[in-house]
């Protein structure tokens, strides 16, 4: 099949990082400082994005601010006319590198959001006084008047505040709102457990979104991402293999997504191995997954495979042992039991569990 | 809020949302934060016209005129186009 041209990627400029969030996002085998890209290559992987039909790029890491190169990329990023995003903590942004990156062309921050109080965001992302720097940082951005998204990511812990979460985003001048429960990719499978929403918190957080949504409609924006373990059906994961976006890692490996090392099978070439372009249309990682002819009967008969291409490849791998299989979040798959069974099991062992948190690399 | 724009409202692109060419598909394309809209030749039409200084009345007044089309029926369409982004946050307007 012919894949149409990419419109986003991620680029993980390392994954160095002052907090250490048990939900990380980050694969638990992380590269170390040594490994990462040189700020030319990084310069020339996004004029090839462009090239290639990339709109969005989004600088991430890990804390993209630990590189001190920063503001030379967002403007080598900004110079081939890309919409340059920084996905921060907002630890190490200071007013002179804010500067530095308004001058470079930065187009929009989001901004990480552990918690609406210090004691809990500081224990989240086991940083202390996190919270304090953040919340310093956040007033520069409002009064400069960067575009802000606040992301919040949620779970068992911080679910009950959405409330205060969504006065927080109005006060600190957001315009947009991310209400990402965890997903449980990477270190989130190992705190299940301590992290898993209630099925009653998560049905509360649907009707508070949706009340918000109305109320403060062109004020405030928002996007909801639900616990997928509570779905009927599976998210519709990058929007399709090798569709919309890809990923490029500290160390350079090209992905489909940001999960995708964790597919054992599958070889990644690397940004300096090889041309973006060569990567997104022919190579073999990118056409593993492309499209819905892969997926089995369940999935190709089903009228909503074009909705969401039969889900998560990398969770269709973690809970069933085949990333080809139908994502076992839904209710139609014949793995379906082990969610139900996670789910069970996540409740029983929530009382008390603690986090284990993310550890730095080398 | 409502998101109705007045006769008199001048709508704008508010600092991180801009309409670009899109070199490999072609078209406009509006880029917002976190998002990429294509534009279809109604929905450039439509943002080439805001800039701050025109009034929606002003900019339904040019399109009617532009494309010989009912005044009416312009409106409408350009309110619910407005009105979408303005949803959005990736429009605003000033008095």
């Amino acid at each position: 099949m012919t894949a149409p041209p990419p419109i986003a990627m991620l680029a993980e400029l390392t994954h160095r990082c002052p907090l250490s969030c048990p939900y990380c996002s980050n694969p638990v085998e992380m590269v170390s400082r040594q490994a990462e890209l040189a700020t030319e290559v990084w310069a020339d992987a996004f004029r090839q994005a462009a090239e290639l039909g990339v709109l969005q790029l989004h600088l991430s890491g890990g804390e993209p601010a630990s590189r001190p190169d920063l503001p030379e990329l967002t403007r080598a990023a900004h110079e081939a006319g890309l919409y340059t995003n920084l996905i921060t903590s907002g630890i190490g942004l200071t007013p002179n590198r804010l500067d530095a990156l308004e001058a470079a062309g930065l187009d929009h921050i989001q901004l990480s959001l552990q918690g609406t109080r210090a004691d809990l965001a500081d224990r989240i992302g086991g940083y202390k006084g996190g919270f304090a720097r953040k919340m310093a940082v956040a007033q520069e951005i409002k009064a400069r008047g960067i575009p802000l998204t606040l992301n919040a990511v949620m779970h068992r812990h911080n679910l009950d505040d959405l409330d205060r979460t969504i006065e927080m985003a109005v006060e600190l001048g957001a315009r947009r709102l991310e209400v990402a429960c965890v997903q449980f990719h990477g270190w989130a499978t190992r705190n299940r457990a301590a992290l898993l929403p209630t099925r009653k918190q998560t049905e509360a957080t649907k009707r508070k979104v949706t009340e918000a949504e109305a109320r403060l409609r062109g004020t405030l924006a928002f996007d909801f991402v639900p616990p997928d373990y509570y779905s009927d059906f599976p998210k519709s994961c990058m929007g399709g293999w090798g569709s919309a976006g890809l990923n490029i890692a500290p160390d350079g490996k090209v992905l489909p997504c940001h999960a995708a090392e964790t597919i054992p099978h599958l070889r990644f070439d690397r940004i300096t191995e090889r041309s973006l372009r060569d990567i997104w249309y022919d190579s073999a990682a990118f056409n593993a997954y492309r499209g819905t002819d892969f997926l089995p009967e369940t999935c190709r008969s089903c009228e909503r495979v074009t909705v969401d291409f039969g889900g998560c490849r990398c969770q269709a791998l973690a809970i069933a042992g085949d990333a080809a299989a139908t994502d076992p979040v839904c209710r139609k798959s014949p793995d379906h039991h082990r969610v139900t069974t996670m789910l069970e099991d996540a409740m029983r062992d929530a009382e008390g569990a603690g986090f284990t948190y993310r550890v730095a690399p080398r | 809020m409502t998101l109705a724009l007045a006769p008199g409202d001048r709508p704008y692109l508010p600092r991180g949302v801009r309409m670009r060419p899109d070199h490999v598909r072609g078209g406009q394309v509006l880029l917002a934060p976190e998002k990429a809209v294509a534009l279809d030749p109604i929905g450039e039409a439509i943002l080439s016209r805001v800039n701050g200084q025109a009034s929606f009345a002003e900019i339904v007044d040019d399109l009617a005129a532009t494309y010989s089309a009912p005044r009416a029926q312009i409106e409408g369409d350009v309110q619910t186009f407005l009105q979408g982004l303005r949803a959005r946050v990736f429009l605003m307007v000033r008095p």
